[in-house]
């Protein structure tokens, strides 16, 4: 059985040499189509392969060792069925961001930046997931970080850019020291590097705990939690837009992966309060994220910020699963952990999908902000389309896949009376005020994204001149919008390729889903709540067709084109549209004051002056101001001081290394 | 096949009830000021009346605005189909729980507000920005209250918790009546009624849901109006159903309690059109910015009705 992880080691492998291909002819006009179509068919091969493995013998998980890596563990690698869903959400993404790469990588100005890097970053996503011990996985893990960190900088003239690559850089390092200390106190004092060997010790209360912290520092920090988000809405829209797809809508997976691989799987059982610390992390960073995309003009970091409030949805949801799963609840704990994997999917499908739209909007228009956009609609019909689609399914609206996955999150939600602890009790019902008020808020920020970009009249006149984009692009894109389609009208086939893997984590399912009456879900009994994609779209599809038939057999035909009503005003200019800040303003008013310190000031001319009055609107990032600029602050004061030490003489540096001996061995002397 | 009768006959009666009770309602309030009003039935003739009248299409619209009515429409409707009006034994009860009813809604008014948007004058700008800060606040409030509910009635589905409403476990409960009156003020913003919109007023400046809606005419505008018609129904039944579940005839009632239960609610539909009517002429409009406060209420009173849940199982 060692044939099936050796045969998706290939994958990594082919796309390594994929990457050399490309350093080696980056500049070759040839070398996008080759590099692209390779990593396709990669992608899809690997993807085959799991497919293959899981129709075949479901229940296995085969491991391979090879003689690489740390001597006493070697590089070992397994596939069991937590690997095979997040091989499944890598793979499937990267075929579909290399069909659209093969259209949209042809604009790129520095294809030699971004060739080699991508197949390599692809290749590190494989191998994180695979890995099946500490020093392969970091290792995977860092790999992935910088090939995506090069992808970052690929238009590192851009003084922007360069700060988003230098912070990225920074948070990586940072997240995998975390990483790295989990793992320390996950082998112990015996070393034991292999994640076998891990599950099997199980680490006291203490050390769990701090297993716990780190690796929401680690993983949380690569997947964008709150306060630790802070390069994501920097690096993510740096990228070219295919990579922003990759890291927003996959790279922040793994991360997740990461995570449930760590505090799920070799943790051993969590305490009660893990929970509670993992849903309050979840909920705050879900409004948090989706308030900072309200207020944001450029789309792609709107579509980041986004990123991060959908982070916070599936670590709320994990978070209710480590809860119920510490009070051996299992059931509950199998519908929670199987709506954060639901969610995990959809995000994919419908993060991806807007990144390539906004790419598309990008090559099109060459414009990202929003202020300068508008009209799209008619310019791009089919790209509007998808895109439109994409904002459906994100706002977590009936029939589309967000819906699917938020739902099961309220369901999980309701089964929180059952739990003995008064603080879960009362925290999970607010924590689900909070999720639905972050998914509110995702309809106003898509309103505002799609209303923005693509309705109402062309801001500039690089709107007038865009063209819809190349076959590639729209076919990728067009999958995608298909997959979340699919996957929100027939949620339930979904649910039940879950199991398995709720069945190795908690060792429980949700009920078998295929066999209900037209395809419905049912999480825990049909009295007590069901929900039916495929119904709904059904009845919606049929009572607007009865209608629209309805009203052309029986109503006028009639239909004239006029000027819009502008209080007599006629042919206002483009300009006095709603803008994109003016849109955001009312939820600004409401809640700007508390989550942006925002000020509001106007200052008005003095009378009889012809002066225009401004508005000016201060906002602050407070996570940035309390969390990182004092941690940027002490880093600077102490490397001033330290700097004295750079200019001594050669006795003096003699005294500070005796003075270090001795004070190393006065502590092994005095250690008890 | 008594439900699937029960389903259609429901479909229909929404559909057929919902200018009724606008009529009802805006005659009552011109009473309630000594005006004459106008009849009963003049919501149908005007419906009737915009059907007949040419659509006017700004130059710059596009398809989407209008596909729009359509799909408002058809969301609104099947929401209010799953809604138990004056029977729970629906046959497509199980098709969406009240979670999905609400979120139906919310792609209605996703719509809405694009195509408030798709024309491109400060208009429609002004009312899509302006409802969905009114339905960032509402959304959450109304899913506090549907947990609330579950906690209760131990079902997200609405026609078990109707059916556990009107039994007598139920009891009287501070966070049942803290749930109807967030409910009530939901519904109020939702329908854009008085003291958060006022559903008569075209001065530009004070519209939310009519400025979104302003470039829309002819059949274009009878299916947004007539939507909008059958959301204050909606609301309307879903108060009715869960709080006032007196007649409401279970599943596979006979004809006879079918019959008590259709004499039952209109009879709660009148009542409740009436308290309508009558709070909306006794209270001003407020400003935008105080809408947040008033949802704002909302939200905490439904928050601390579930709280108030696990304090003490008896409250």
């Amino acid at each position: 059985m060692n044939s099936t992880v050796a045969l998706l080691l290939c994958g990594p492998a082919a796309l390594l040499t994929t990457a050399i291909l490309g350093a080696a002819a980056g500049r070759h006009t040839a070398a996008t189509r080759l590099v692209y179509g390779a990593a396709f068919v990669i992608s899809a091969a690997v993807l085959a392969i799991v497919a293959g493995h899981l129709a075949s013998n479901p229940g296995e998980a085969p491991a391979i060792a090879l003689p690489l890596g740390l001597p006493w563990t070697g590089a070992r690698f397994r596939l069991d069925s937590l690997s095979a869903f997040f091989l499944v959400v890598v793979n499937l993404g990267g075929a579909v961001t290399s069909l659209y790469a093969l259209g949209y990588g042809r604009h790129e100005s520095a294809p030699h930046r971004v060739l080699p890097f991508y197949p390599a970053f692809l290749a590190g996503m494989n191998l994180v997931v695979l890995a099946d011990d500490a020093f392969s996985f970091l290792l995977s893990w860092e790999f992935m970080s910088l090939a995506s960190w090069a992808l970052v900088m690929a238009h590192h003239r851009d003084e922007a850019n360069r700060r988003a690559g230098t912070i990225y850089l920074v948070m990586a390092s940072f997240g995998t020291m975390a990483l790295l200390l989990a793992f320390g106190l996950l082998a112990g004092p015996a070393g034991t590097y292999a994640f076998d060997a891990m599950r099997a010790a199980h680490p006291g209360p203490l050390a769990a705990g701090a297993v716990l912290g780190l690796m929401l520092l680690g993983a949380g920090s690569k997947a964008g939690l709150v306060p630790l988000h802070a390069w994501l809405p920097l690096a993510h829209p740096a990228a070219p837009s295919h990579v922003s797809a990759l890291m927003s809508g996959i790279m922040t997976k793994v991360a997740i992966y990461g995570f449930i691989r760590v505090v799920f799987d070799l943790l051993g059982e969590p305490a009660w309060w893990s929970g509670i610390a993992v849903l309050l992390i979840g909920g705050a960073t879900a409004v948090l994220g989706i308030l900072h995309a309200l207020m944001e003009n450029d789309l792609k970091r709107l579509l980041a910020y986004s990123t991060i409030e959908n982070i916070g949805v599936i670590f709320a949801s994990l978070g209710l699963a480590l809860a119920f799963k510490a009070n051996a609840m299992p059931s509950a704990a199998a519908l929670a952990l199987t709506a954060a994997l639901f969610h995990v999917l959809n995000h994919s499908f419908f993060k991806s999908l807007l990144f390539f739209g906004a790419g598309a909007v990008l090559t099109s228009t060459g414009e990202r902000d929003m202020e300068k956009l508008g009209g799209l609609i008619h310019r791009l019909p089919v790209t509007s389309f998808v895109f439109l689609i994409g904002c459906i399914s994100i706002s977590a609206l009936p029939p589309f896949n967000g819906f699917a996955s938020e739902w099961l999150v309220f369901q999980a939600i309701l089964r929180s009376p059952e739990l003995p602890q008064w603080g879960l009790k009362v925290i999970v019902p607010a924590v689900g005020g909070l999720l639905a008020l972050s998914a509110a808020l995702a309809a106003a920020c898509f309103v505002k994204a799609f209303g923005i970009t693509f309705l109402g009249r062309a801001r500039s006149a690089a709107v007038e001149r865009a063209h819809e984009v190349d076959r590639w692009s729209l076919a990728a894109m067009a999958v995608l919008a298909a997959f979340c389609l699919l996957a929100g009208i027939l949620p339930g086939l979904v649910i039940d390729g879950l199991s398995s893997v709720t069945l190795s984590l908690i060792g429980d399912r949700m009920p078998v889903q295929v066999a209900e009456l037209w395809l419905s879900i049912v999480p825990i009994a049909e009295s007590r709540s069901s929900y039916n994609g495929l119904l709904v779209f059904g009845f919606i599809a049929i009572s607007a067709s009865l209608a629209a038939f309805f009203i052309h057999r029986f109503a006028s035909h009639a239909l004239r084109r006029g000027i819009a009503w502008g209080c007599g005003f006629a042919d206002a200019v483009p300009a006095a549209q709603y803008t994109a800040v003016s849109f955001a303003q009312p939820i600004r008013r409401v809640f700007g004051s508390f989550a942006f310190r925002a000020r509001e000031t106007v200052e008005m001319p003095a009378p009889g002056s012809l002066d225009p009055a401004r508005l000016r609107v201060d906002m602050h990032d407070v996570a940035w101001e309390i969390f990182y600029q004092p941690i940027a602050g002490a880093i600077d004061f102490a490397t001033e001081r330290l700097n004295h030490l750079q200019f001594l003489t050669i006795r003096r540096y003699l005294t500070l290394v005796f003075l270090y001996l001795v004070i190393l061995l006065l502590v092994l002397a005095l250690w008890p | 096949m008594l439900e699937l009768a029960v389903q259609g006959v429901q479909m229909f009666s929404v559909l057929l009830l919902a200018p009724l009770l606008i009529g009802f309602v805006r005659k009552v309030k011109a009473r309630l000021v000594r005006r004459q009003g106008p009849p009963v039935v003049q919501p149908y003739r005007d419906l009737v009346r915009l059907m007949r009248k040419e659509v006017v299409l700004a130059d710059n619209a596009s398809w989407l605005f209008r596909v729009t009515p359509y799909l408002i429409f058809a969301a609104t409707w099947v929401a209010a189909a799953l809604v138990p009006t004056f029977a729970s034994g629906l046959e497509f009860s199980w098709a969406a729980d009240l979670i999905a009813i609400v979120a139906l809604l919310g792609s209605a008014r996703f719509f809405q507000a694009l195509a408030g948007m798709d024309v491109g004058t400060s208009f429609g700008g002004i009312g899509a920005s302006r409802e969905v800060m009114i339905a960032s606040l509402a959304e959450p409030a109304m899913l506090l209250i549907v947990f609330s509910l579950a906690l209760v009635a131990g079902a997200t589905q609405l026609s078990t918790v109707a059916a556990f409403m009107g039994s007598p476990e139920v009891g009287l409960r501070v966070s049942l009546g803290m749930s109807l009156i967030a409910l009530v003020m939901v519904a109020i913003a939702e329908n854009a009624r008085m003291p958060v919109d006022n559903p008569a007023t075209h001065l530009e400046l004070t519209m939310v849901h009519e400025a979104m809606i302003l470039e829309y005419s002819g059949r274009h505008l009878a299916m947004i109006e007539l939507a909008s018609f059958i959301k204050l129904l909606l609301y309307m039944s879903l108060i009715a159903c869960v709080f006032l579940p007196w007649g409401l005839a279970n599943a596979g009632a006979g004809p006879q309690s079918l019959a008590i239960g259709a004499a039952a609610y209109l009879g709660k539909l009148a009542v409740l059109a009436l308290l309508l009517a009558v709070f909306e002429t006794a209270v001003a409009k407020m400003r935008v910015f105080r809408v947040p406060d008033f949802l704002g209420a909302a939200l905490m009173l439904a928050l601390l009705g579930t709280l108030l849940l696990f304090v003490s199982r008896s409250l």
